[in-house]
C-alpha cells in the first residue's frame, strides 16, 4: 500500500515536472537593448538575439565553434584570400521565406554598413559573393585566419523582409528614427519572438519549423525572458519559484541557492579577466622595478578567499584559458613577496614609497570596488600610498581612455578566443585603428608588427610561435598587474540540465529537463 | 485674478528652464555614452566620430539652447539605449507609474488619516503607542531596505504575492493597465506599501497633531459642554477642520510619490517612467534623462500651481492682496 503510495506520489511528481518542463522563465540583470541583430555588440543583447537568429556558424555550451547556418567552411586551396561556406538547404525564416547566399550577402553586408555596431569585426572583409543558391564566398583584404572567429554573433536576416520594412541598415542616429527591426524580428531560429516590452518581458515560443529540431534537445516549448535589476530581487524570485533559471548570481547569494532544495547552482570560468593597468610613460609606475614590486605585492589568493568568496581563478595573465595562446606557464599566480618587492621598490629609488590614485568601476566587474580597495590595503604594505577612486562605468571608461589615469582597473573579454583580440586592443600602440585601450603609454614597434602579421599568418605553427613570443615581451615589459578570471554563477531549478557557456549566453535549444 | 495666474505661470517656466539647464550642468558628470554605444570593439576614430554626431562636442550652452527649442516642439529626440523617440518611450511608461503612484497615495491617505485620529482620540493609550513607534520605522528605514523585507516575507517565505513585475497587464488604447487583472492587483500590493509607508507616517503624525490641536479650541469645549456624545465631538466637529491642512499636504505629497517612485520601481523592477530613468543614468542616455526631469519638474510646478490657486479661491485676502498691486 505505501508502495503503491509512494508510486503515485513519483508518477505525479514526474507528470508535474514534465507538465511544467516547456516553458523557462528566465532572468538576468539587464534587458537587450535593441532586437537588430547588427546594432548592438553586447552580452545581453546577442543573448537574446541567439534564441531567435542564426549565424553561419555559432559557439555551443561549451564555447566550441559548431555549425549553424553554414554546414562547412574551408578557404580555397588557391586563394587563401577566399573563405568558402556551404550552406545548410531547407531552411526557413519565421515567417515562411527560404534561406539562401543572397541572404547572406546581405546579412553580412548590413554588418558591415555605416550604423552596425558589428562592422569591426568584418574590417578585414573585401568581398562578399554568392557562388550558388547555397554557396557564399567571403574575399579578405589579405588571408585572414581569425575570420571564423568573428562570425560567431553575426546573425542572418532574410533580405526580402529586411527590404519590405524599410531596415536596409541598422538603427542610424543620423536618421534619429525608430527602425522596424528593433521591436520586430524574422530569423531562422529555434524561437519565435511573440511579444515584447522592454526592460519588461519578452515571451518566445518553438520555431515549429527549426532546423536542427533533430540535432539539439529542443525541449522548450516557451521563453518567458524578464530582466530584474535588483540582486537582492532576483534572487527572491528564484528562491519563489517566480522564475527558473538566473544568470548573474551575487557572491553573497551562492550558498543560499546552493542549499536550498529544488534550486541549483551551476559554475564555469569565465571569459573575462580582470587587470590593473598602469602608467608607462611617466611617473614612478614607468619604472619596470616599480611594476615587477607592485605585481609581487597583489595578493590574488586573499582576493579570491576574502572578496570574491572563493569565486575566481587567480592568473598571472590577462588572458581567459579558452584563449588561443593560453598556457598553464603564463597562467602562473606569481608569488606574494613582500620582501622582494620592498627590495626592487628601493632599487628604483622608491625605498619611502610614492602617492598614485587608483581609479575604478563601481558597476561593471563582480565586485569591482571591493578588489581595488583590498588592493589598497596591498600597496601600503610596500609604501605605496593609494587613493581609491570608484566611479560607476559610464564615468570610469572615458576617463581611462582619456589617458589621464595613472593606475585603473579593467576587464577583457575575447569573443574570439584569439590572443590577437588581446593584443590588438591592450598592447598595440593607440593609433586611430588600434590599441584603443592602451592608455597605458606603452609603444613596442616590434610587437606591433608581429601583431599585425598575425592577421594575415596562414600556418599556424607560425602563427602561434609569434603569439607565444608576443606574450614573452608582453610579460617581460609587465604590462598590466593581472588579477584573475571571473567566474559564472548561473542558478536554476534542478531538474534543469543545461551548462553554462562561458560567454554567459544561454543557447536554449540545448536545455533539456531531468 | 487673470494677472495672477499668468504671473504664476510665467514663473513655471521659469523654473522649467531652471530644470532644463541644471539638468545640463549635472550632464557633463554623468559619464559619456559613447562607449555604452559603440561598445569595446570601437576604435579612437569612430568614437570621436559619434561624439562630433551626437553634439557632444557642442559647448553646453550650445546643447541647452538646442534641447530647449526642440522640447518646445515637443521633440526630445531619440533615446540612446532603445533607439525610440523619447516621447514614446515615456508615454508607454507613464501609466505603470502613475497607478502606482495612485494606489500608494491612496493607501497613504486613507491608512494615515485612520491611524492619525486614533491615536489623536487614545492619545497615551497603549495600542496608540505601540502605533506611533511603528510608525519611526516607516520614517527611518531607507525605502530599498522596505521593499526587500517586505519581499523577503510575503514572496519568498509565505509566498502570498509577486516579488518583481507588473502582472498581466490589459491595454485600453494607449493605457496599460493592471487594475483588471488578479496578478496585476496582486503585483501591485507590495510595491505600493513600500511607496506609499513614508507618506503614511507622515499624513498619520500630521493628523495626529492637527487633531489634537482642534480638541484644544473653545468650539469643541463648548461642544462638549452641549452635552454631545463622544462620537459627534471628534467626527462631526473636531475631524472636518483636521482634514483640511492635511489634504493640503497630502496634495503637494503626489509629486514627490511620483519622484521617489524610482527607488521602490528599481527594487520591484516596476516597469515604470523611475525604472527607465535609472536605465538611462546608467547608460548616459542623456535625452531620456532631460525628459525625465523635465516632466518631474513640470509636475511639481502644475501642482504647486494648483494649490496657489486654491488658496486664492479659498482666502479672499490673498486675492485682495494681489490686486492690490495693481490697483
Amino acid at each position: 500500500m505505501i508502495k503503491q503510495i509512494l508510486m503515485a506520489a513519483t508518477a505525479a511528481a514526474i507528470f508535474t515536472s514534465a507538465a511544467s518542463a516547456e516553458t523557462v522563465r528566465w532572468a538576468r540583470a539587464g534587458d537587450s537593448l535593441t532586437m537588430d541583430p547588427h546594432a548592438q555588440n553586447e552580452g545581453p543583447t546577442h543573448a537574446l538575439a541567439h534564441q531567435i537568429y542564426d549565424g553561419l556558424l555559432q559557439r555551443d555550451m561549451s564555447g566550441a565553434i559548431i555549425p549553424s547556418l553554414a554546414t562547412d567552411w574551408a578557404a580555397l586551396a588557391d586563394n587563401p584570400n577566399v573563405w568558402r561556406f556551404n550552406l545548410r538547404q531547407g531552411v526557413t525564416f519565421h515567417d515562411g521565406a527560404a534561406f539562401d547566399s543572397e541572404d547572406v550577402v546581405f546579412s553580412i553586408n548590413r554588418a558591415m554598413a555605416d550604423g552596425s555596431d558589428m562592422k569591426e569585426l568584418l574590417s578585414s572583409v573585401k568581398d562578399v559573393r554568392a557562388v550558388d543558391a547555397h554557396t557564399v564566398d567571403i574575399e579578405t583584404h589579405g588571408a585572414n585566419p581569425l575570420l571564423i572567429n568573428n562570425l560567431t554573433n553575426m546573425f542572418m536576416m532574410d533580405k526580402g523582409w529586411a527590404m519590405a520594412n524599410d531596415v536596409e541598415t541598422p538603427h542610424n542616429f543620423q536618421a534619429g528614427e525608430t527602425n522596424y527591426a528593433t521591436m520586430n524580428t524574422n530569423g531562422t531560429g529555434a524561437f519565435m519572438m511573440q511579444s515584447r516590452a522592454v526592460d519588461e518581458r519578452t515571451v518566445l515560443v518553438a520555431n515549429p519549423d527549426y532546423w536542427g529540431a533533430d540535432l539539439y534537445p529542443n525541449e522548450v516549448t516557451e521563453i518567458i525572458y524578464t530582466p530584474i535589476q535588483s540582486a537582492a530581487t532576483r534572487i527572491a524570485a528564484l528562491l519563489s519559484g517566480e522564475v527558473d533559471i538566473i544568470q548573474d548570481v551575487p557572491p553573497q547569494d551562492l550558498d543560499r541557492v546552493a542549499n536550498t532544495s529544488g534550486l541549483k547552482l551551476a559554475t564555469a570560468a569565465q571569459n573575462r579577466v580582470i587587470f590593473f593597468g598602469l602608467n608607462h610613460a611617466d611617473g614612478p609606475t614607468s619604472d619596470l622595478r616599480v611594476r615587477q614590486a607592485m605585481n609581487m605585492a597583489i595578493n590574488r589568493d586573499a582576493i579570491k578567499q576574502v572578496v570574491m568568496r572563493g569565486q575566481s581563478d587567480p592568473t598571472g595573465v590577462i588572458m581567459p584559458p579558452f584563449v588561443n595562446g593560453w598556457t598553464e606557464a603564463l597562467n602562473t599566480v606569481p608569488a606574494n613577496d613582500l620582501d622582494a618587492a620592498k627590495a626592487l621598490m628601493a632599487d628604483a629609488g622608491y625605498g619611502n614609497g610614492f602617492a598614485t590614485t587608483l581609479n575604478c568601476p563601481n558597476d561593471r566587474y563582480i565586485n569591482d570596488e571591493a578588489i581595488c580597495q583590498a588592493v589598497v590595503g596591498m600597496m601600503a604594505q610596500i609604501g605605496i600610498d593609494v587613493t581609491l577612486d570608484a566611479k560607476p562605468k559610464a564615468q570610469h571608461f572615458p576617463y581611462i581612455q582619456s589617458g589621464d589615469s595613472d593606475f585603473w582597473m579593467l576587464g577583457w573579454g575575447v569573443p574570439t578566443f584569439d590572443s590577437h583580440y588581446i593584443f590588438n586592443f591592450l598592447i598595440h600602440s593607440q593609433t586611430d585603428d588600434r590599441g584603443s585601450w592602451n592608455p597605458t603609454g606603452y609603444s613596442n614597434a616590434d610587437v606591433d608588427a608581429m601583431i599585425v602579421s598575425l592577421e594575415s599568418e596562414t600556418d599556424l605553427a607560425v602563427r602561434d610561435a609569434t603569439i607565444a613570443k608576443i606574450w614573452a615581451a608582453v610579460q617581460e615589459a609587465q604590462i598590466h598587474l593581472p588579477v584573475h578570471n571571473q567566474v559564472l554563477n548561473w542558478g536554476m531549478k534542478d531538474n534543469i540540465v543545461f551548462d553554462v557557456q562561458p560567454e554567459d549566453q544561454p543557447h536554449f535549444q540545448f536545455l533539456s529537463f531531468q | 485674478m487673470a494677472l495672477i495666474i499668468l504671473r504664476r505661470v510665467g514663473q513655471a517656466i521659469l523654473v522649467l528652464l531652471l530644470v532644463a539647464l541644471i539638468s545640463f550642468l549635472i550632464f557633463r558628470f554623468v559619464g559619456d555614452p559613447v562607449n555604452s554605444l559603440l561598445g569595446q570593439e570601437a576604435t579612437v576614430a569612430q568614437r570621436a566620430e559619434l561624439q562630433e554626431l551626437l553634439g557632444l562636442n557642442d559647448p553646453i550652452y550650445k546643447q541647452y539652447f538646442d534641447f530647449v527649442w526642440r522640447a518646445l516642439k515637443f521633440d526630445f529626440g531619440t533615446s540612446y539605449r532603445g533607439a525610440q523617440p523619447v516621447a514614446d518611450l515615456i508615454a508607454s511608461r507613464l501609466p505603470a507609474t502613475l497607478e502606482l503612484a495612485l494606489v500608494s497615495a491612496i493607501f497613504a491617505m486613507v491608512f494615515g488619516v485612520i491611524t492619525g485620529i486614533y491615536t489623536a482620540i487614545r492619545r497615551g493609550g497603549w495600542f496608540a503607542n505601540i502605533i506611533l513607534s511603528g510608525s519611526l520605522i516607516g520614517v527611518s528605514l531607507p525605502t530599498f531596505l522596505i521593499g526587500v523585507l517586505l519581499i523577503w516575507v510575503f514572496a519568498v517565505e509565505l509566498s502570498w504575492l509577486p516579488s518583481f513585475g507588473r502582472g498581466e497587464v490589459v491595454d485600453l488604447g494607449w493605457w496599460s493597465t493592471g487594475f483588471l487583472t488578479v496578478s496585476g492587483l496582486k503585483s501591485l500590493v507590495l510595491p505600493a506599501i513600500t511607496l506609499g509607508l513614508y507618506q503614511l507616517t507622515l499624513i498619520m503624525r500630521l493628523t495626529r497633531s492637527e487633531m489634537l490641536e482642534v480638541m484644544r479650541q473653545d468650539y469643541i469645549r463648548f461642544a462638549r459642554a452641549r452635552g454631545l456624545s463622544q462620537r459627534q465631538v471628534h467626527f462631526r466637529h473636531a475631524m472636518p477642520n483636521t482634514l483640511v491642512p492635511v489634504v493640503t499636504i497630502a496634495g503637494l505629497q503626489i509629486g514627490s510619490i511620483v519622484a521617489f517612485a524610482i527607488i521602490t520601481e528599481t527594487v520591484f523592477q516596476w516597469p515604470g517612467v523611475g525604472l527607465l530613468f535609472i536605465n538611462s543614468v546608467n547608460f548616459v542616455d542623456i535625452p531620456v534623462m532631460s525628459a525625465y526631469l523635465l516632466l518631474v519638474g513640470t509636475l511639481f510646478v502644475f501642482i504647486n500651481l494648483i494649490v496657489d490657486l486654491l488658496y486664492l479661491a479659498i482666502d479672499p485676502r490673498l486675492r485682495d492682496a494681489g490686486n492690490g498691486e495693481n490697483q
